[in-house]
């Protein structure tokens, strides 16, 4: 999970990393109180979790409260790369002397954690990486060994930081460690860290994802979830404890068991898809392994609401959970959904008690289930019924 | 033959008493795993009989392998106890850990990891993933044993169902090994790992090799195929239509920027002459075109 820069830098004061004052808006007037409060000049920032916000004119600059209410009435409902602003973020000013670069995120291609560090902040750190490699250290760091701080001052001297801030920002990446850690954060960022012209270190923007995994000794992060951006759908089949993404353009509803085979699906049914007109899935819908006649019924009531779903594709590989099992799920879901149930379903089972399930299914007779013996064949009969 | 497991490996179930790892040790004794007892801290010195076969419950699995001779565990525990289980495996010096549990915090996982390569005794496979199986020899973890017989294939796969699927599609001809080595960020075996243990295993005549969206991990293992791996391999990617920005399914499986894409992947692979599959059924015809049958 993603968090907006205001999250982050809640997060970040709560873990000691030194930040400004900053308040969220979601109106121009809470934008002119917070400004008041704060006093002074302010930065009215977008709060959208997408880069290149600057350049899109959604952070400005403003000389007092009326200005800071100006400027959030201008920046509130912008549209920065499809993201609509919801919120904006009312930062204390500050006179910046230097920009910096810190980040401690998880390198999945060397399964472990990595620090990154640079004197040359406040761009794109991706563009410092390609145009100018010697100015990125790059530090692996293991989960068993942390950053204490020794650790840290080592990396800060191998990014060549000045000598006299060296000390406060190897503070800070110590601080940075126990926020990625005691969070489970699979990425804090702090672009630009910045010296103030009174010689304070203070991380100006800031980007964290959090790892979902750890929700269970997490407490505190459901709250830092954006409901808003959720897709109704998508809402509706969290509820249900269903692992549902949905896609845009589709007509083919998908159902499977085991999300790689379910990706699987999705690319069978846009390859079948080509020959009737571009037909393409219209959602990932992982049921996992025990598919069970209510969670089929969840599932299939989901996708049938949808309405750019024309046809729906069940694809089920019976496994621990043999296709028999399958069978009654869908028959008894269809029972559970009775005329909600209004669009084709084509069905294909393999796997284990592959002929029983078939059976089940041919004995119900279902007036929409048409049965399919290979995920390619049922794939296209999907795609055909869509396009009808 | 095969790779990691054997007839005469010696399993321990870690979570053995809980009901997922009650369920998978009855399964696993079915198909003819020698499964010779389970580790629950707390329960130690009792025995649960699973079928007929007495299992001794052990506190740590040190004791575990004192008493048994276990060379390889499987991890049925809860997420939120995963890193304590393997940790106490890591510690026995336990040769082969296989971590089964899904959704374990990938600080936890990047910790056991890091922590076994410290000790340098432990091959961890998984987490999130469905095991391993060398059909008619040994099965740790939940692969169905009854889709296919031992054979000259060896399979690696991120997924379990895209497991099972490929199995079942090529089941007349029969599996040295399949390996679902798991779709989390980080696991303790990757597809590199398994690929050198085939292309070494002499029971294995070629190699079937399943990839998801996320990562780097196909693009890694097509460069160690053209440097290293002498048998044929035929290749699937899953995700071509995922959009970026969104996970499917798996915590690793999400393509971010231009990095982890399903056509990189087959690309990569493709040009170190693995020849690359449309559709799972598509990949198993290659399979049968390049062993003839």
């Amino acid at each position: 999970m993603d968090l907006f820069e205001y999250q982050a830098r809640d997060l970040f004061e709560k873990h000691g990393v030194p930040v400004l004052a900053g308040a969220v808006a979601t109106t121009e007037d809470e934008a002119f109180k917070a400004a008041t409060a704060m006093g002074g000049k302010v930065v009215v920032k977008a709060q959208v979790k997408v880069g290149g916000r600057g350049k899109a004119g959604g952070v400005k600059l403003a000389v007092d409260a009326n200005d800071a209410k100006e400027k959030a009435g201008a920046i509130l409902g912008m549209d920065i790369k499809g993201h609509t602003v919801h919120q904006v973020m009312i930062a204390q000013a500050a006179p910046i002397v230097d920009e910096y670069y810190i980040s401690i995120l998880l390198d999945r291609s060397n399964r472990t954690f990595l620090v990154m560090a640079s004197v040359a902040g406040g761009m794109d750190i991706e563009e410092v990486a390609r145009t100018a490699p010697e100015k990125l250290a790059k530090v692996p760091v293991t989960a068993v060994d942390g950053i204490s701080q020794a650790k840290a001052k080592e990396i800060i001297a191998q990014a060549n930081f000045p000598a006299d801030i060296a000390g406060q920002v190897a503070d800070v990446l110590v601080k940075l460690w126990e926020t990625f850690q005691s969070e489970d954060a699979t990425l804090v960022e702090v672009n630009p860290l910045v010296k103030t012209e009174d010689g304070r270190i203070v991380a100006l923007d800031g980007k964290v994802s959090l790892d979902e995994n750890a929700e269970f000794r997490q407490p505190g992060h459901a709250a830092l979830v954006d409901h808003a951006a959720a897709n109704a759908l998508e809402a509706a089949a969290k509820e249900k404890g269903l692992n549902y993404v949905k896609l845009d353009n589709g007509q083919v509803g998908i159902i499977g068991n085991g999300a790689g085979l379910v990706m699987s699906t999705l690319d069978v049914v846009a390859y079948a898809g080509e020959k009737f007109g571009g037909m393409r899935p219209a959602n990932f819908l992982d049921i996992g392994g025990g598919a069970s006649a209510q969670v089929m019924a969840d599932g299939l009531s989901i996708i049938l609401g949808d309405p750019d779903v024309k046809s729906v594709f069940v694809n089920v590989f019976g496994g621990i959970t043999a296709c028999d099992a399958v069978a009654n799920g869908i028959v008894q879901a269809l029972e559970l959904l009775g005329a909600k149930a209004t669009k084709p379903i084509v069905v294909r089972l393999d796997g284990n008690n592959v002929l029983e399930g078939r059976a089940i299914l041919t004995a119900a007779n279902h007036p929409l289930v048409e049965q399919a013996e290979t995920m390619d064949g049922a794939a296209s009969r999907a795609a055909e019924l869509a396009a009808k | 033959m095969s790779i990691f497991i054997n007839s005469s490996s010696k399993v321990i179930v870690q979570g053995m008493t809980g009901s997922e790892g009650t369920k998978h040790t009855r399964r696993m004794l079915a198909s003819g795993t020698k499964v010779v007892g389970g580790v629950t801290p707390g329960k130690g010195g009792q025995s649960v009989d699973i079928d007929g076969h007495q299992l001794p419950v052990f506190n740590t699995v040190a004791e575990a392998i004192s008493a048994t001779g276990a060379n390889v565990s499987v991890v049925f525990v809860p997420p939120k106890f995963a890193k304590a289980a393997v940790i106490d495996a890591i510690d026995a010096k336990m040769p082969l850990v296989v971590v089964i549990t899904e959704g374990i915090p990938v600080h936890d996982s990047a910790y056991f990891y890091a922590y076994s390569l410290q000790k340098g005794t432990t091959q961890i496979i998984g987490p999130n993933c469905p095991g391993l199986i060398s059909p008619d020899q040994s099965n740790v973890g939940i692969i169905p044993a009854d889709i296919t017989k031992r054979g000259p294939i060896g399979l690696v796969s991120k997924s379990g169902t895209l497991t099972y699927q490929m199995m079942y599609e090529l089941r007349d001809i029969g599996f040295s090994t399949a390996v679902g080595i798991g779709g989390d960020p980080v696991i303790g075996t990757t597809h590199i790992d398994c690929l050198k243990a085939f292309q070494d295993d002499p029971d294995t005549t070629a190699i079937v090799m399943i990839g998801e969206i996320g990562g780097d991990a196909e693009e890694r293992a097509a460069a160690f195929i053209a440097e290293y791996v002498t048998k044929p391999v035929v290749g699937y990617v899953a995700g071509f239509t995922a959009p970026e920005g969104k996970t499917m399914g798996h915590a690793g499986a999400i393509v971010s920027g231009s990095s982890g894409t399903a056509q990189a992947k087959k690309d990569a692979l493709e040009a170190a002459g693995v020849k690359v599959g449309q559709t799972p059924s598509e990949t198993a015809r290659l399979m049968r075109a390049i062993l003839g049958r």
